[in-house]
């Protein structure tokens, strides 16, 4: 009896204090409607009256976009698995950029092909050596990943969840710090030798038939997702699981992509004055192609092998896939070495694009990647895709025709005004469906 | 010998105690059932069995083995499967790959394969529901799912927690008639139950748990005929 009329007092007093906050959040709500009618505003007329430039900086957002996305799976499938925001993640990346300096610079591992076959030509050492860096660099920040959660994360795990995340800013010091030490990774910002040459392309050195075969992936792959659908609402099976397997997906973001941006830089226009004449570099184009090939594997391991089921059935419910036989200490283990993995690629990505080494170039990325997790909603891989891509163009779009200094500023609070719309982000699931 | 033997188990949560010492034993091709009301004990024996809570004394023998101190994994790998309480399905995983974790720990894909077959004999609807989130099916289906996964396996020993919650009368029979064909075919079975009446029906012995203890035991129709039993479980007879 008393609890019903607590139970009612409460009813009878919740409204009223709604209407408080009502106000309050109108004013917000309108606040940032307004806020973001100027940030229209702006985006327009700057599209307006140089689309050639804005297009140029739509082709750097998705370039950025897409080493953040790199980061961003790494966050939002450790969240996924053990709860835990690991905030050590963009320290992880910066050890990769490095592991691929000390690769390229020191040892010279970007061009050993070269080194056993001599007469090899010089396009195929490059890519090969690329490759190389690429995955020594992925292996080291997966081991750095798998050591972390070993001795940092498993003494925790069944301790209160604050307890790991600060002692995920703890490691993520300890990381940043420790390279700074002099014999480590100096505290200097050092250049970067990118392991391949930097060639541009612009209209008219892109082939048509390239264009054309882009086009092709992406149309393709889209006939086949639409017509798969059909058949998989008719009920064939087949069709069902053949809706999810990840080679579709790379179908249509490789072609898309790609058909996207090297059509907008293959055209070469003119008209009153206005020029467009874009150009696209193969770094943007190879850290587009990693970014993808990777998440594409990602999402292969994920949804088509044994481990990746382990991952998804354990990030669920661990006592129960622990009732299956899974080892679950091992399926998290192997969480932190691919998210630690594709932090590692990121970080050669990262430092090809921006010729540069330091030891706290892993806090900012870390931290847009960490928003970008929320945005698209943390625990979901597309989420965190797709909110990367949102970051990397309100970066780049903010510091060309809003303001240089408040890029950061900008981007941030983009996490904010997602938050209102989509508490649970865009990918996000809604809480208490666990039953 | 028999195939599980829990001897003197003691399991506490923090400073609660759960089980005071409790002893029984489940002998190779039996039902056996443990039936007691809300917070007797019942799923904490069987977490404790299944590794997922560890014992502060006492022994638990499987096949001649002591498993008190294994790991979750060697004893599914040993073929002593639970299928938890409240189901447990992997609700974003489609049916198939819940079926394909309960077959994680065998490696022969031919039989796991032949396993598969042998599941959708026992439950047709799941074949129809291959491709679908475990999430997106019914109470009813789910409950088969996660009996079904179990199967997976290929237990010897199966430990079922309350299959019967939750659902409808009719399916409560089926799964019982399905329990039954499922020990016909050679599978021991421990089976904890709140529905002490279908729980004896189908049993061939029976322990009585309360608060942490066993206060009776004896062959099901006995526990069934017992006037106490019937006063506290089977709703005064």
């Amino acid at each position: 009896m008393v609890a019903t009329q607590t139970h009612k007092e409460q009813i009878r007093e919740a409204p009223i204090q709604r209407r408080d906050g009502m106000i309050l959040n109108q004013l917000s709500q309108g606040l940032f409607a307004l806020f973001g009618l100027i940030v229209v505003y702006i985006l327009g007329r700057a599209l307006f009256e140089n689309p050639g430039l804005f297009m140029q900086q739509v082709l750097n957002g998705l370039e950025l976009g897409f080493i953040y996305a790199l980061i961003a799976l790494g966050y939002t499938m450790i969240y996924g698995i053990v709860k835990l925001i690991n905030f050590a993640h963009g320290d992880v990346f910066m050890v990769g950029s490095f592991a691929s300096f000390y690769a390229i610079s020191i040892l010279d591992l970007h061009r050993w092909p070269a080194w056993i076959w001599p007469g090899m030509s010089s396009t195929l050492v490059m890519i090969i050596g690329t490759i190389t860096i690429i995955l020594i660099s992925m292996f080291v920040s997966g081991l750095l990943a798998v050591v972390m959660e070993r001795f940092a994360y498993r003494p925790l795990r069944n301790k209160p969840r604050i307890a790991a995340l600060i002692t995920a800013i703890g490691v993520s010091f300890f990381l940043e710090y420790f390279g700074a030490l002099p014999f480590v990774f100096t505290n200097n910002y050092i250049t970067y030798d990118r392991p391949f040459d930097v060639t541009v392309y612009s209209a008219g050195e892109i082939s048509p038939v390239v264009i054309g075969v882009m086009w092709g992936l992406l149309v393709i792959s889209l006939v086949a997702y639409f017509m798969l659908r059909t058949q998989a609402k008719s009920g064939d099976m087949k069709a069902q699981a053949w809706l999810r397997h990840p080679l579709l997906q790379f179908g249509w973001l490789f072609g898309g992509f790609f058909a996207f941006v090297l059509t907008l830089a293959g055209i070469h226009l003119e008209s009153g004055g206005k020029v467009w004449d874009l150009s696209v570099s193969n770094v943007t184009l190879v850290i587009m192609g990693a970014s993808i090939l990777l998440q594409v594997l990602l999402q292969f391991v994920v949804t088509q092998t044994q481990l990746g089921k382990a991952m998804r059935a354990a990030a669920y419910d661990k006592d129960a896939a622990r009732l299956m036989g899974i080892n679950v200490d091992l399926v998290i283990a192997s969480t932190f070495a691919l998210g630690g993995g594709l932090a590692g690629a990121a970080g050669v990505l990262y430092a090809t694009a921006f010729k540069q080494v330091y030891y706290l170039m892993g806090i900012i990325p870390g931290l847009k990647a960490f928003v970008a997790a929320v945005i698209g909603g943390i625990g979901s891989i597309p989420g965190a895709f797709l909110g990367a891509l949102i970051m990397g163009q309100t970066e780049v779009l903010s510091a060309g025709f809003i303001s240089t200094p408040m890029r950061d500023a900008i981007s941030f609070s983009l996490l904010i005004i997602v938050l209102l719309v989509w508490p649970q982000g865009i990918f996000g699931e809604p809480p208490g469906e666990k039953v | 010998m028999a195939l599980l033997e829990v001897k003197d188990l003691v399991v506490s949560y923090g400073a609660i105690r759960a089980l005071h010492g409790i002893s029984f034993y489940v002998d190779q091709g039996e039902i056996v059932t443990l039936i007691g009301a809300n917070g007797a004990g019942k799923s904490t024996t069987l977490r404790t069995i299944s590794a997922l809570q560890r014992a502060d004394s006492g022994q638990i023998t499987y096949d001649g083995k002591d498993i008190t101190r294994a790991s979750a994994s060697a004893i599914v790998h040993q073929g002593l499967i639970q299928v938890p309480e409240g189901r447990r399905i992997f609700a974003p995983l489609t049916v198939r790959e819940n079926l394909e974790m309960g077959a994680y720990s065998r490696k022969d894909k031919e039989e796991v394969a032949a396993s598969m077959e042998y599941v959708f004999q026992l439950f047709p609807r799941l074949k129809e529901r291959l491709e679908q989130a475990g999430g997106t099916l019914s109470g009813g289906e789910q409950q088969m799912l996660a009996v079904a996964r179990a199967l997976m396996a290929k237990p010897r020993l199966l430990l079922m927690d309350e299959p019967s919650m939750g659902l409808a009368p009719i399916l409560v029979e089926e799964i019982f008639d399905i329990i039954q064909e499922i020990n016909a075919q050679g599978v021991t079975i421990l089976l904890v139950e709140q529905n002490a009446h279908m729980a004896l029906s189908i049993a061939n012995r029976g322990y009585v748990l309360e608060t942490g203890t066993i206060q009776l035991e004896g062959p099901a129709k006995e526990l069934a005929a017992n006037p106490q039993v019937q006063e506290a479980y089977l709703g005064g007879g």
